[in-house]
């Protein structure tokens, strides 16, 4: 690309510094930018620096650690694919129906062999992603929708194949596909090097590729965008099948990992995770985001977990409480500090 | 642009009519052939128990869909309502101690403020209402399960007990608060300043601020009004099961809602709000789950029957777009 | 690329006409544009700017005539198309997305990749940064754009519009919300173009631009085009009575003014509002009107004539200034306050500020009147029908009923019905922002007869207008707005076409050299007035 204008007449003096009136507003973007990047690691590292000091090796030990990386996985891969849904600026609330149900085919499937049991939850959940997709790219139907119906529809699926909820389906020990769960390599198990892989995957694809600036661009301003020769609506549609596929994935590795396929898990994950999302410093709103961002997100809710529940006194629900006060406080202060100076 | 560029062409009845009508008036006749279908194959259909269990059981999903309707003749919506009903079941457990009258206060007033927790979220701060009332979907729960320590809770209180199972000339007790409640948001929305307030600030906050409509106050009340009535249904569902159960209590109660609420001819673009549809949608959706069981077909299908009514609804009610 | 000899016709719009739901928005219109010249659109609200733009870019299909671009007809199905053809528009409005960088603004869905299909960042930014310096502009190119000002933007904008084979480049009041010194940047960046070979179009209601900057001038009025041709040979004085010339059709109304009333300039004025400023929007203005005294706002579009209106209704934020009625301050930046106080207004734009659309006429008109219309907040429903079916009757509203939708009306009947919801606050104070643009002839008549009844009645009353005739001729005295602030008021006799026009076109520097007083004006315009007038 080269801009047309042939013209080498340097008669115009250069310009950078803003005007008077933008210089409060670039202060405001520069201390945002630092929270929204770096917020999440810095109360990361501090709840994990205060929960080693006051329970010692019984929080701070790599046993103990492995422990919160695995637990994380699962939140992980669906937390990737819902920061590219955020980014996009929709929501994606089927994620955990769809992880239940994808633990339930992977279960039901296993009793034809590995490859049913891995293409069966995958095929399925991609085809609920798509869908969701189509209604919301090209019918245009509200995303909150759509994904709540997904939600429900998933969710009855996965009782109706396993009689509603009575049939838990066991994955033989000696199948393959239990390694995707319980096998490890170099010391490291399997779930938390394919989460790994994910997040590296989905930090390349937001931040090095057309598709990501597509993704951005999008949430940030959709019409620009569109004037702009994005393909609004083949971006969007992708956005929701990645986001049902690492659901499926996710469900996959749980069922693997518990070598059984159970239709209740995963109620209020799509919560958990739009929370590890919006605490990793990704606007509600769309148009802004990191992967690295929700990686710490979704590390510190686990961490907290973990916290929880070495206080023997605080029962597990107060994580719920702990995600949504969070998720309040984060949109307060996005909304505070994203607010711009109008005419 | 010139202030004529969006006038729409006349044509002869076509396509769009007709989804217009059903959008407006299917939920009747989709009543009426469910309850000819059930006169005709389902037996013991019109026994008095049967009609009185649907319309006990339908009460909950009206109660907090009325609120609802209210939130989206705004042009919001509130996602909150199910963990309001959770909060309000561990809170009249916690306190039924001290009488019923006093816990039931206190556990519609725990309603009212999340209400202004959301109304202010989204009126003073301009945040979404999708993303506030998120907010407190995933924290509400949360607290209720700690009220309750996660814990069902069983009561046995008269007045509760009363209220939960009670009738009246036959007529539930329930069914008569829900009725009471249809009746009074009905006036609300039918009869008074604040009624035409939703629909203007809804149908165009712009101009309704310049003709010197309240917005502002009238978004904050809406969501007072919605946590308010969610906390009522959280109530009413306590105290038909005589017991507290914070995990359980209104459960994917917002999405219910919400197909009643657009099913009975609501656009979720706000800007209107119909009463009397609302109800038959909570209706329909009941009559749907009822008739599926009562033929054999268990729970996971009527979800996902539910879950393709309210696509369907919603697909019919999208805002066309212009060429 | 070379560079195109220059005068070359790049793009020619044919005899195109266009109508939406019966109203002419475009009338037989052709235009050709040439390379290397920066050609000026101007005229009023609803003159036909906008219609004509989204004609020459695809979002809107002629109904007649054609487009002929680089030599032959094309049709371009959306903004896209033209968009690849090398026609580019920039809007009012940036239409990038502020999140993200300088770079990837420029660059989104072309960025360059390497060899794994990654986006080569550094190369990316080098040539951002290279690009922009040619528009003399030096900024880190990789922080969001929202931190950039709005002119330089607009710039990015502007470079990312004139990339690969951009041939037209359409700028929609590009001005329109920057301050000065951005202004002279895009000026030279414009002229930057010119110079290129490339052929602007410059939508613009500034007079100071068209004559700084443009080769040619095209002037719109009520959809059709009533002058085109060089800049040079057209005065300041005849361009704007070309903008704001009267209508045909007005001429049956003969030469009366609707308005023959003599206030008593002796008496206290009712409205008082005085030093109205806001940054870059208005500069110190005052305004008063007395009970049963039309007070014209007049200034061409973006003069800071709605904003005046706005901000003394209290709907424009304000950085000083104050509002009274009769002596007692209103509390600022609340209507509801205003209408408390006995003011009223009917905004410009109809459909995003007047109706609600969902609503019924009889819940449009009663909308602001609620309050007094219900007793304990249960709204009085044989009170409201009686009030309602009475101003149906008197403003002569067609509506099958009262409650019939609003967004089912006609522009007219539409606006009658704001009137009508005015009216149900029975003001002492009545701001009407061109309350007949854009319907048809007899409606108007209509509402100007009552605003001139109105007044009779007492009440005070602020008049904009994007006819210069119809300020003229129902005004009893006109405060004359220009870039924000007064420019000059007119009294009683001294109210004129003339004089409004002298002062709206009375050059702001000494060095633009054209006529600012005396007889040439009156001689230019009574010229101008009978060319138009035929």
């Amino acid at each position: 690309m080269t801009a047309t204008t042939s013209d080498r007449d340097p008669t115009l003096h250069l310009i950078g510094d803003p005007g008077e009136a933008t210089r409060a507003a670039n202060r405001r973007e520069r201390l945002a930018r630092i929270l929204q990047r770096g917020g999440a690691f810095i109360v990361l590292i501090v709840v994990t620096l205060l929960a080693s000091l006051v329970f010692g090796t019984r929080f701070a030990s790599i046993d103990n650690f492995l422990n919160i990386l695995e637990a994380s996985s699962f939140l992980g891969l669906v937390a990737v694919g819902m920061t590219f849904v955020i980014i996009g600026g929709g929501i994606d609330l089927s994620v955990g129906s769809l992880l239940a149900l994808s633990a339930v085919l992977a279960a039901f499937g296993s009793q034809y062999g590995t490859v049913v049991a891995i293409a069966l939850p995958l095929g399925v959940c991609g085809l609920i992603g798509l869908f969701n997709g189509v209604l919301i790219a090209r019918a245009r139907m509200a995303f909150f929708i759509v994904t709540l119906a997904a939600l429900l529809f998933a969710r009855g699926l996965a009782f109706a194949v396993s009689n509603e909820g009575n049939k838990i389906f066991h994955i033989n020990e000696d199948l393959a596909v239990i390694w995707l769960g319980q096998g490890s390599v170099a010391g490291i198990r399997v779930p938390i090097i394919i989460a790994g892989i994910a997040f590296l995957v989905g930090w390349v694809v937001l931040t090095r590729t057309r598709y990501g600036m597509a993704v951005t661009a999008i949430g940030g301003n959709e019409d620009a965008a569109r004037l702009m020769g994005v393909p609004i609506a083949r971006v969007k549609t992708v956005i929701y099948l990645v986001s049902g596929l690492l659901a499926g994935l996710a469900g996959l590795l749980v069922a693997a990992r518990s070598s059984s396929g159970q239709s209740t898990i995963g109620v209020g994950l799509e919560l958990q995770a739009i929370a590890a999302v919006v605490i990793g410093g990704t606007l509600l709103t769309g148009g802004s985001g990191s992967i690295a961002g929700t990686l710490a997100g979704v590390l510190l809710l686990n961490v907290i977990n973990n916290v929880i529940n070495q206080v023997g006194t605080l029962n597990s629900y107060f994580q719920q409480v702990v995600s949504g006060v969070f998720l309040i406080i984060v949109v307060l202060v996005q909304r505070y500090l994203s607010r711009e100076q109008r005419l | 642009m010139s202030a004529t560029d969006l006038a729409p062409g006349r044509r002869a009845i076509g396509r769009a009519d007709v989804a217009d009508w059903v959008a407006a008036r299917g939920v009747y006749l989709g009543l009426l052939l469910l309850v000819v279908f059930n006169l005709v194959f389902t037996p013991r259909f019109v026994e008095v128990d049967n009609i009185r269990l649907q319309f006990v059981q339908v009460v909950p999903v009206a109660i907090v869909a009325l609120g609802m309707a209210v939130v989206i003749g705004t042009s919001g919506i509130d996602l909150s309502v199910g963990s309001v009903m959770a909060i309000a079941s561990a809170l009249l457990a916690l306190y039924i101690g001290y009488g019923p009258l006093v816990a039931i206060t206190i556990a519609l007033l725990a309603g009212a403020a999340v209400g202004v927790l959301n109304g202010v979220l989204i009126s003073r701060f301009g945040i979404q209402p999708i993303v506030a009332t998120l907010a407190l979907l995933v924290g509400g729960r949360g607290l209720a399960l700690v009220i309750a320590q996660g814990r069902l809770t069983e009561m046995f209180d008269p007045v509760l007990g009363a209220i939960g199972s009670g009738q009246f000339f036959g007529v539930p007790i329930v069914v008569l608060i829900a009725l009471g409640v249809a009746l009074v948001v009905a006036v609300l929305v039918a009869r008074t300043t604040f009624g035409r307030y939703v629909v203007a600030s809804g149908g165009n906050p712009d101009a309704s601020f310049l003709a010197g409509v309240p917005v502002r106050r009238t978004l904050l009340s809406v969501y007072v009004l919605s946590a308010t009535l969610a906390a009522s249904a959280g109530i009413i569902q306590t105290a038909r099961l005589s017991a507290a159960d914070p995990s359980f209590v209104g459960n994917l109660i917002e999405l219910s809602a919400i197909t009643a609420v657009v099913v009975g001819g609501t656009p979720l673009s706000g800007g209107r709000v119909r009463i009397v549809g609302t109800l038959a949608g909570a209706m329909l959706m009941q009559l749907i789950a009822a008739t599926l069981i009562s033929h054999n077909l268990p729970d996971s299908v009527t979800r996902m029957v539910q879950a393709v009514i309210i696509l369907g609804a919603v697909f019919i009610q999208r805002p066309r777009i212009a060429a | 690329m070379t560079a195109a000899s220059v005068g070359e016709t790049v793009l020619e719009v044919q005899d195109v006409s266009k109508r939406f739901a019966g109203v002419v928005a475009l009338d037989g219109v052709s235009l050709g544009l040439r390379t290397g010249e920066v050609h000026a659109l101007v005229g009023e609200n609803g003159a036909g700017k906008s219609t004509l733009i989204k004609v020459l870019t695809g979002a809107y299909q002629p109904d007649h005539g054609r487009i002929v671009y680089r030599g032959e007809p094309v049709t371009f199905a959306r903004p896209l198309d033209a968009q690849a053809a090398g026609i580019s528009t920039i809007y009012q409005e940036v239409n990038l997305v502020p999140v993200l960088s300088v770079a990837r603004n420029l660059f989104l869905g072309q960025e360059p990749t390497n060899r794994l299909g990654l986006i080569d960042f550094a190369q990316m930014h080098r040539h951002t940064t290279a690009i922009l310096q040619r528009y003399g502009i030096s900024v880190d190119v990789r922080r969001p754009l929202r931190e950039l000002g709005l002119g330089m933007q607009q710039m990015v904008a502007i470079a990312r519009a004139v990339s690969g084979d951009h041939r037209v480049v359409i700028m929609d009041e590009p001005t329109s919300s920057l301050e000065p010194r951005e202004v002279e940047r895009l000026l030279e960046v414009v002229d930057l173009l010119r110079r290129g070979g490339v052929a602007v179009v410059y939508v613009t209601h500034r007079l100071e631009e068209v004559f700084r900057l443009c080769d040619r001038v095209t002037v719109l009025r009520d959809g059709r085009l009533v002058h085109t041709g060089p800049v040079a040979d057209i005065s300041r004085l005849e361009l704007v009575s070309r903008m704001l010339g009267r209508e045909v059709a007005e001429v049956a109304r003969g030469e009366t003014r609707f308005s023959d009333r003599k206030t008593d300039q002796a008496t206290q004025p009712i409205l008082r509002a005085t030093g109205l400023t806001r940054r870059h929007v208005l500069d110190h203005v005052s305004v008063e009107a007395r009970a049963g005294e039309v007070v014209g706002l007049a200034g061409l579009l973006g003069s800071g004539r709605s904003e005046t209106a706005k901000a003394i209704y209290g709907a424009q934020p304000l950085d000083s200034g104050s509002v009274e009625v009769e002596g007692a301050p209103i509390r600022p930046g609340s209507p509801r306050a205003a209408i408390a106080a006995g003011l009223a207004l009917i905004p410009e734009d109809r459909k995003a500020e007047g109706i609600v659309p969902m609503l019924s006429v009889r819940d449009n008109i009663v909308l602001a009147a609620l309050p007094r219309m219900s007793r304990a907040g249960f709204v009085s429903e044989r009170h409201q029908d009686a009030v309602v079916k009475g101003l149906i009757t008197r403003l002569r509203i067609k509506a099958s009923s009262p409650d019939q939708k609003v967004s089912e009306l006609s522009g007219g009947n539409q606006q009658k019905v704001l009137l009508a919801r005015v009216l149900c606050l029975d003001p002492r104070i009545l701001i009407l922002d061109d309350p007949t643009r854009g319907i048809d002839v007899g409606a108007k008549a209509e509402i100007q007869m009552l605003i001139s009844e109105l007044a009779e009645q007492g009440m005070a009353i602020l008049l904009i207008s994007s006819e210069l005739e119809e300020v003229v001729e129902g005004s009893d005295s006109i405060v004359v707005l220009r870039d924000g602030a007064v420019v000059g008021q007119l009294r009683a006799e001294e109210v004129s076409q003339d004089g409004v026009m002298g002062l709206i076109a009375a050059a702001r520097r000494e060095s633009d050299s054209l006529p600012a007083s005396g007889g040439g004006i009156e001689g230019d315009a009574t010229e101008v007035d009978g060319h138009v007038g035929d």
